[in-house]
């Protein structure tokens, strides 16, 4: 009885203790949101003093002290006003960071998927080399890597880029493409991070060889098992992957920083850490309107993304 | 006869299945390992133009650049301190939600949520948090404690770390669930009916099932701390204080200078570091992890 009780006890104390940690962790989001309804003079009020001179902020009192405050004194959607409708570099800015993740999230799962099959089927030394050079080059830093990559960069003129938008009339959404040319001195060294392919290996290892003798006798090729056996049995590992590679990409800030000279192509992540000195009263909208995708992604889709970083593991096997 | 050919397969379906890796071989090749070989090449000449072979001199001017100095010594000092921490905090984070308590599943997507948050999104709170005039600072005068200018005095180092095990304690926590999850239950129940107690079992058992996944964690956790520079960029721009000067800023900052040959002694520099690393590192699962491994 006596044990019982102080299970139960050290169970309370525990939970308590879980709860206080889980507060902290999901704190600075919970501030950020509830920050981006302030009006923006209450945050010049409350944040002016981390900013020096701040427009508009003459009539306003700024304290020496800076108040983090949980909730504002009026609720207002005016940063998301200005930052979605009056000020359009935010959105332009949002829609870089688009054209940027979007792509290298989607290549880099088609080429996961080839290469991943052609790492499982009919393994060899040879193979399992390459699979472990891969592995190697996944864990270099970006230190190491984007340094060959400026190189290549420099060597085909990509670092200077400008977006030619050459179609015209109905044609105009292919312009899109044109987008993401001129930013392939980023998108083309990610499509071919081999993350993917080391989760994606893992997982199409896992696919029973009865399924695909099955399939040989009657009378599959190669292509077919790919699309018809493999593909299927590892939907929703493409799913979990591919949100954690998005979440990786839409977090990027070394790789726009060095490969891409032309500022006005940089996403969203990059700008706005620029934005402390100009628009402090946007900053905290701006920082939500950029967390809703992968917020939404963790909330549609949280179980796939425990499963995507289960497959991991560990570095062999 | 038959068994012997599956294993080999008929030519043209092994064929197919090596091809399979041509894409991305040529994509690796391309904007890894040659230009990576020209940067080997970069790291041993004099300059780019005139292509004079001086052998390690680039290496020997690296090592005594001021700025290449202590952002490798700063860089060295937060990893060696983030990532153990980051290592072992999640670890008994996850042996603490093993334990039935009420709305695990609600604390485990709250210990996740950063994963989620761009850090750039939530930037400007850690910068009021730890502001000279912030709201840290005010907690601690509050308990007569003094307050520090966090971002701008050695202290920032702690900012940084807190900031790394906000972003990723949870993904590390999930590895080693699911890893605890895996440990085979008929062992546990001998265990318990042996009498072992959870920390003998923890200790005992747990552990030695854990290790690969620790090992994980642990060069996962590494190759992490090398990205705080992200961190640091966006809390305070091109050039910190001096003690959050990240190898990264260095790179960047030379970047900008165009200089290659310290740029590419650099790179190759590091690289090998990380090569050691992870050797010993898997010599190390190796010699630990063996007897567990089926």
């Amino acid at each position: 009885m006596t044990v019982k009780r102080k299970d139960r006890v050290f169970n309370i104390v525990l939970t308590v203790f879980i709860a206080i940690a889980a507060l902290a962790f999901i704190l600075p989001t919970v501030l950020t949101i509830a920050n981006s309804f302030m009006t923006s003079n209450e945050i010049a009020a409350n944040y002016g003093a981390m900013f020096g001179n701040m427009n508009g902020s003459e009539h306003t009192f700024i304290s020496e002290d800076v108040n983090l405050k949980f909730i504002p004194d009026k609720v207002t959607v005016d940063q998301y006003k200005s930052v979605l409708i009056k000020n359009s570099d935010y959105l332009m800015k949002f829609w870089n960071s688009v054209l940027l993740t979007v792509p290298i999230t989607l290549i880099q799962l088609a080429i996961a998927v080839v290469t991943s099959y052609g790492f499982s089927r009919y393994p060899g030394k040879v193979k399992s080399i390459i699979f472990f050079a891969y592995i190697i080059l996944m864990l270099m830093p970006y230190q190491v890597t984007l340094v060959p990559n400026y190189l290549v960069a420099d060597k085909f003129g990509m670092l200077e880029t400008s977006e030619h938008l050459i179609f015209k009339g109905a044609a105009k959404p292919l312009n899109v493409f044109c987008m993401m040319w001129a930013r392939r001195a980023v998108i083309l060294p990610s499509i071919f991070s081999p993350f993917s392919i080391f989760l994606l290996t893992k997982v199409m290892r896992r696919v029973p060889v009865s399924y695909v003798e099955a399939a040989k006798l009657d009378g599959a090729g190669e292509w077919q098992i790919m699309t018809k056996i493999y593909l299927p049995m590892c939907k929703s590992a493409l799913v979990s992957i591919g949100m954690l590679v998005f979440i990786d990409y839409w977090n990027m800030v070394e790789q726009p920083l060095i490969l891409m000279k032309n500022t006005t192509m940089h996403p969203l992540s990059v700008f706005l850490s620029q934005i402390n000195t100009g628009d402090v009263g946007l900053a905290f909208a701006v920082g939500v309107v950029y967390m809703i995708p992968t917020i939404l992604m963790f909330l549609y889709g949280e179980d796939y993304l425990v499963e995507g970083i289960t497959y991991a593991g560990g570095i062999k096997g | 006869m038959k068994k012997n050919r599956n294993q080999c397969g008929r030519r043209k379906e092994r064929w197919f299945s090596n091809a399979c890796l041509i894409p991305s071989l040529v994509g690796v090749l391309i904007f890894f390992v040659i230009p990576f070989g020209i940067v080997i090449y970069y790291s041993m000449i004099n300059n780019p133009i005139v292509k004079e072979y001086v052998g390690m001199e680039n290496y020997k001017n690296l090592m005594e650049n001021e700025a290449f100095k202590r952002a490798s010594k700063n860089t060295a000092a937060f990893s060696l301190i983030a990532v153990p921490l980051a290592t072992f905090l999640s670890l008994g984070l996850a042996v603490l939600l093993e334990r039935n308590i009420p709305g695990k599943s609600f604390f485990r997507t709250l210990f996740l949520s950063p994963l989620m948050v761009p850090t750039a999104s939530v930037v400007l709170v850690w910068q009021v948090l730890f502001h000279k005039h912030g709201t840290v600072n005010q907690i601690m005068e509050m308990f007569g404690g003094d307050s520090i200018d966090w971002l701008k005095a050695p202290q920032g180092q702690v900012v940084i770390i807190l900031m790394f095990l906000w972003k990723n304690l949870g993904y590390n926590m999930i590895l080693y669930m699911s890893a605890l999850c895996s440990i085979p239950r008929d062992i546990i129940e001998v265990a318990e009916l042996e009498g072992a107690g959870s920390i003998y079992q923890f200790f005992h058992i747990k552990l030695r099932y854990l290790s690969p996944t620790i090992l994980f964690v642990f060069i996962l956790s590494l190759i992490n701390s090398f990205k705080i520079f992200r961190e640091v960029y966006l809390l305070t721009g091109s050039y910190p204080y001096g003690k959050l000067y990240m190898l990264q800023h260095f790179m960047n900052n030379t970047f900008q200078n165009l200089d290659y040959q310290k740029l590419s002694a650099a790179a190759v520099l590091f690289s090998l570091v990380m090569i050691v690393i992870i050797a010993v590192l898997l010599i190390a699962e190796n010699i630990f992890g063996k007897d567990v491994e089926n």
